[in-house]
């Protein structure tokens, strides 16, 4: 019988020949990570257990990305707690504000992330990583603090579920549509305790900052994991990374058998997924966004770990340049890492975005989780590219998000509604 | 262990946000987490509840978010264990990794009605509605995570699996 990709990487993790879905094994962690609020907890456990040090400073990374800049005073106390931890063990990864990002761009971005790696974090969004061709999954407080201590993780090997996309996309749809599309045809709990692996010609025509965005998005199916296979596109990313995380390649660059055991195939032919938007209060609402009629908003937020890239700002910008927010609307852009700021401030993308009204940022999580930089009132709708719209996630329990890609969301910005592309005029597109 | 109390009965889907809104999570104490329980999807639970009271839930129970702080502050609102026809998955790992008890069994989980009794024994694995009479079989845990659970969570399991690396 073949290995998936994912029974590979988790086979060497385990020091196995071969392992297969269904067994329990105790892999190697080749990074922890947790942030400002996920953190505080795990401190409090593996101090409370008696552990006195960290499997290995350079595998660990503290990212406070939550609720700072810090929003409160027990904000700031929380980040105090892991700053103070970062500094007793000698973290070599923790950012400080100036310098941190939202975690899942930040950390594949620093080049921290290699193919064939082991990833745990305890921030259920962790499955991102899957796009560089690693296993990576979300875990709560206890098994990070486990993790930081032992260096191991006990996991039961997933069931994969192979997606195969083919077929040229419409214009103007994205990575976003065909996962909020794919959520929609398998429910929230469709991948339940599963491995996401996304393939086909449709994946490979796919921008790397698209895969980082569907891999982001395996856990509203209920996904343990998400991933792509490695290619020349995953080799000039990691390539482009500062530290150089291909250095780490050899012998981790893996790929699923032909003969590999899948518990369901899926196919889907992209030419038919519509732009796409998941309507409150669960990610698996999917609706074509040109049918949803007069949905008026309040709010857009543009950004995240699920599209806070710099491909994602410039196509927002790419609608709004010129033009002006809706007077109605407060559109607020939450840019993943400095870098992308950078680099959004040297190509004209913050400038179009700021002169059009919006707001930009400092990167932070910010209102996707309720947490501050954008929290609704009762009554008020947003529009948003994040990743979850379930009740009172963006703020009062009787407010709505709905989930859509940058191009719906700058184009509801525009209209005050919800709205597509081609509803505000733009000329046909999407560059790819 | 056996568990008798009242049931808060929940559908599917319900996610960490609505079990522990991220509003609350400037703080890691389970006392004042536990004020705000099930605040998003059900605002009388916090006064309602009492200690040994029992969640019952459909498929999913759990989903989204990562945040431990679901199970503690479930742990901590006095409810004793939480019966669901299926658990997100960290959610089921963070209830085993905190001593939070759970129980898969969908046909008690479907049958049950808010303001039911229920009888949880977990030795034996049965969920009993003691107000509708009937009784059922849960599903048994694999038996590692029974060992994880017989040793009161993750970290002492972790502990002795460290000692031994350092011992060898």
């Amino acid at each position: 019988m073949g290995s998936t990709i994912t029974e590979k990487i988790l086979a060497r993790a385990a020091g196995r020949d071969e392992v297969h879905a269904g067994e329990i094994i105790e892999a190697k962690v080749d990074l922890a990570l947790a942030n400002d609020i996920t953190a505080p907890l795990a401190i409090a456990e593996f101090e409370k257990a008696g552990f006195t040090k960290v499997f290995d400073p350079a595998r660990i990374a503290l990212v406070p990305d939550h609720f700072t800049p810090n929003k409160d005073i027990k904000a700031a106390g929380q980040s105090k707690l892991l700053r103070e931890f970062a500094r007793r063990h000698e973290i070599v990864n923790y950012f400080e504000i100036g310098r941190v990002g939202i975690e899942h761009v930040l950390l594949p971005d620093a080049g921290l992330i290699a193919p064939g790696d082991v990833v745990v974090g305890a921030d259920s969004h962790t499955c991102t990583y899957g796009a560089v061709a690693a296993f990576s999954t979300g875990v709560g407080s206890t098994d990070f603090a486990a993790a930081m201590a032992w260096g191991h993780v006990w996991l039961r090997v997933p069931e994969s579920i192979k997606f195969v996309y083919s077929g040229r996309p419409q214009p103007w749809v994205t990575g976003k549509d065909l996962i909020l599309h794919t959520i929609g045809l398998i429910g929230v709990d469709g991948a339940l305790y599963q491995a996401m692996e996304f393939t086909g010609e449709a994946i490979a025509s796919l921008s790397m900052d698209e895969r980082f965005t569907m891999c982001n998005m395996a856990i509203e199916a209920g996904g343990k994991s998400g991933i792509v296979g490695f290619d020349e596109k995953t080799t000039r990313y990691l390539q482009s990374r500062p530290d150089g995380s291909h250095a780490r390649e050899a012998g981790r660059v893996f790929a699923s058998d032909a003969d590999a055991e899948y518990a369901r195939v899926l196919e889907i032919d992209v030419s038919s997924v519509p732009l796409t938007v998941s309507r409150p209060h669960l990610p698996s609402n999917a609706a074509p966004a040109a049918d949803l009629g007069d949905v008026a908003i309040d709010q857009v937020v543009i950004g995240s770990c699920t599209n806070g890239r710099l491909e994602d700002l410039r196509q927002a910008a790419s609608l709004l340049r010129g033009k002006k927010v809706h007077p109605d609307v407060r559109c607020i852009i939450l840019p993943g890492t400095q870098q992308v700021c950078l680099d959004a401030a040297s190509d004209g993308t913050m400038q179009a975005l700021i002169e059009a009204g919006c707001a930009f940022s400092t990167p932070t999580c910010g209102p996707c989780l309720g947490g501050h930089m954008g929290v609704l009132a009762e009554g008020e709708r947003a529009v948003a590219t994040t990743n979850r719209n379930f009740v009172g996630r963006m703020g009062h329990a009787g407010s709505e998000v709905y989930l859509a890609s940058p191009y719906v969301a700058a184009a509801s910005a525009l209209a005050g509604h919800i709205a597509t592309p081609e509803q505000v005029g733009a000329a046909e597109g999407g560059s790819r | 262990m056996i568990f008798e109390g009242t049931v808060h009965a929940y559908g599917r889907d319900v996610d960490t946000d609505v079990i522990i809104p991220a509003r609350y999570l400037n703080t890691s104490d389970p006392a004042e987490l536990a004020r705000h329980c099930m605040e998003d999807i059900d605002a009388g639970f916090v006064t309602s509840v009492r200690p040994g009271d029992i969640i019952v839930a459909q498929e999913n129970f759990g989903c989204g978010s990562s945040r431990e702080h679901a199970p503690v502050a479930i742990k901590a609102s006095g409810v004793s264990v939480v019966v669901a026809a299926s658990f997100a998955r960290i959610f089921y790992r963070n209830a085993i990794n905190t001593g939070l008890p759970i129980v898969v069994c969908p046909a008690a989980a479907g049958g049950a009605k808010a303001g039911d009794r229920l009888r949880v024994d977990l030795d034996a694995g049965t969920v009993e509605n003691l107000t509708q009479g009937k009784k059922y079989d849960a599903e048994a845990f694999p038996p590692f995570m029974q060992e994880l659970i017989d040793r009161g969570g993750l970290l002492p399991y972790v502990k002795s699996r460290v000692a031994e690396t350092e011992g060898a």
